[in-house]
């Protein structure tokens, strides 16, 4: 195991509750709290892990968006990533043009492994680790509830609708990590002291020579339906009661 | 003319309840002809049951050793190769279909809209983001085409009736081996599915342990109702990681969802928004999910749910 590339996406905390703004035009972002995605600080932490018990690889987190993304790809530097790459954009930036700029920092760095989060929680697209594995012609294995490295291939057992599920894949391959792979360590403040000496380097989409370029127009961004108001009942009985008079149980 | 190609979903002897829900779904695009396209060791049975979806114009049939497991990096290649035919390529947002197809949209070189709520017109539909605090419409460009998984709590089950021509189809398409199948772990158990039961009961952090949580599968039992969880619930090994409901676990649409010591975190109601009736139980009568429940009782779980078992007849 030489290097692990983990994704790190810069989104909205998720203790936020996001609001559409009254013009429909988009969600009010001025002033929000921006975290790095809970799935990506999961998948950070189990390159750490691999790391850890390999001893020694090197951890390269890795983002696409806006200038401010540095304050993200610190926080993984805190939390042991040994250095950052940050492909700067102000333009909105869709899964597959992640998954493009992804691709040729791989190329770059040949990494063993790229680490993604299952989704983010902004779009919730779940498509960029595996955009990523179509164009670099590696195998994917998606959300991960264990990994298990063997010498050049790895065993991910992975979260299905059905249950768990395992797949043996050679590396280098994508692996996007689901919630219960593990714990993500809390950063120290001396970690944040250090990270600040660590290298973060900022690269343009056109010197990595892709086109960032969107493909879904959004038109509209509305709220959702709100649920009509219910009614409290006093015991069990009544609750009963009302559910059988509404059909829905005997 | 619009083409839609279905990549159906299916356990070899089932064709999964979604792959209905997506026809419905492609039935809302104009003027569209829809294929539903079959990928397995032997899909004679299912390609009948899939032949009979109201809708339908034709099922390929793609049978090869290597499709016997529904592994993406084997079958997005073929879909890809299928898809030369076709305007539009969905499939159902289950776990099957949330992994293959954004491989396939990237061979292809087009955008996925994930989880697609609604069709406006061949190329404009609406899709939730932020765990559903939003709705965003989004239109493509009609010159590319566009893959999509469909939200399956969004749509009706298409009827049955049709009688859709089947066919099988070779295809010449290389697969890669860097990707192999080793075994699974289901949960393989007579419950109701909980995708598409009409009634759910779901547990919270607040049974407290895996024996507690047996009481819900009792009461579910009772009344004909699947076993739902929250993240806290199933984080906690109360229950499995396949009942997680909410933004990372299974969105789901029953006509009644009974939330038993769940608070309502907005990653768990966006799980349960098109559910007709929410039931809720809980005994802090400021949690949030009374603000979506349409009958709430504030009371204890644990006194409350026996009683409950009790006074419904089986
Ligand atoms: C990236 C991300 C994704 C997530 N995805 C999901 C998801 O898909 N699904 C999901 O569910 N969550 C998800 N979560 C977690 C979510 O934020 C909440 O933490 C979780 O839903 C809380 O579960 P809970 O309601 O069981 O627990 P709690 O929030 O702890 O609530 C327990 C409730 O039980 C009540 N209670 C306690 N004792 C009793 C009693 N004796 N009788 C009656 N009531 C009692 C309490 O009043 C409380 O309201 C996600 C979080 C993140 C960060
Ligand atoms: N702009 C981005 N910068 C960094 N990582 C990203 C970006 N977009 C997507 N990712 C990664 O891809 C995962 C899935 O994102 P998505 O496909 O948008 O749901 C995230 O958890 C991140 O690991």
């Amino acid at each position: 195991m030489q290097k692990i590339m983990v994704c790190v996406k810069r989104v909205v905390d998720y203790n936020v509750r996001v609001r559409v703004k009254p013009d429909g035009s988009g969600v009010m972002l001025d002033g929000v709290k921006m975290s790095v995605n809970p799935f990506d600080e999961i998948a950070l932490e189990e390159a750490l892990r691999i790391k850890e018990r390999a001893g020694g690889a090197e951890v390269v987190a890795v983002s696409v968006g806006v200038a401010d993304t540095q304050q993200q790809l610190r926080t993984a530097l805190a939390m042991g990533a040994d250095r950052a790459i940050l492909v700067q954009t102000d333009a909105p930036v869709e899964p597959l043009a992640a998954a493009r700029a992804f691709l040729a920092l791989a190329r770059k760095e040949n990494p063993d492994i790229v680490f993604l989060g299952k989704q983010a929680i902004d779009d919730d697209a779940n498509q960029t680790g595996q955009m990523l594995a179509a164009l670099w012609d590696r195998p994917q294995a998606t959300y991960a509830s264990k990994v298990e490295i063997l010498g050049n291939k790895a065993a991910v057992t992975r979260e299905v609708d059905t249950g768990l599920e395992t797949i043996e894949v050679d590396l280098p391959a994508v692996i996007t990590v689901d919630l219960r792979l593990n714990e993500p360590r809390y950063v120290k403040l001396p970690d944040i002291m250090k990270a600040k000496k660590k290298p973060l380097d900022t690269v343009t989409p056109e010197a990595l020579g892709i086109d960032l370029g969107q493909m879904l127009k959004v038109v509209k961004t509305d709220p959702p339906a709100q649920r009509q108001k219910g009614i409290m009942v006093k015991d069990v009985a009544e609750l009963v009661d009302v559910l059988k008079k509404k059909g829905l149980i005997r | 003319m619009n083409k839609i190609l279905i990549v159906g979903e299916h356990d070899g002897a089932h064709l999964n309840p979604a792959v209905a829900k997506c026809v419905t779904c492609a039935r809302g695009i104009p003027g569209g002809e829809i294929t539903i396209a079959l990928f397995g060791a032997d899909t004679a049975a299912v390609a009948a049951q899939a032949a009979q979806l109201g809708g339908v114009h034709s099922v390929l049939r793609i049978d090869r050793a290597e499709n016997a497991h529904p592994l993406a990096a084997i079958l997005a290649p073929q879909v890809a190769a299928l898809a030369a035919e076709h305007t539009h390529v969905f499939g159902p947002s289950t776990s099957f279909g949330k992994d293959l197809m954004p491989r396939v949209a990237a061979l292809l070189g087009a955008p996925q809209v994930s989880d697609l709520m609604a069709v406006e017109s061949a190329h404009r539909f609406r899709r939730p983001i932020y765990a559903g605090n939003a709705i965003i419409t989004v239109e493509a460009d009609p010159a590319r085409k566009l893959v999509a998984t469909v939200r399956v709590a969004s749509f009706e089950a298409a009827g049955v009736g049709g009688s859709a021509a089947v066919a099988s189809r070779s295809l010449d398409v290389a697969l890669p081996s860097h990707t192999r199948y080793v075994g699974a772990k289901t949960a393989g158990t007579d419950r109701l599915d909980l995708q598409t039961a009409a009634r759910v009961v779901s547990g919270g952090r607040a049974l407290g342990s895996a024996e507690n949580f047996q009481m819900l599968f009792r009461l579910a039992d009772k009344i004909g109702a699947a076993v739902g969880a929250s993240r806290a619930a199933v984080d906690a090994g109360y229950a499995a990681n396949e009942m997680q409901v909410g933004q990372t676990g299974k969105i789901i649409a029953p006509e009644i969802y009974i939330a038993i010591g769940i608070s309502g975190a907005i990653q768990h109601l966006t799980g349960i928004k098109d559910a007709k009736t929410i039931v809720a139980i809980n005994k802090d009568g400021e949690a949030p999910i009374f603000e979506v429940a349409d009958v709430g009782l504030v009371a204890d779980l644990f006194q409350v749910v026996p009683e409950f078992e009790r006074l419904v007849s089986a």
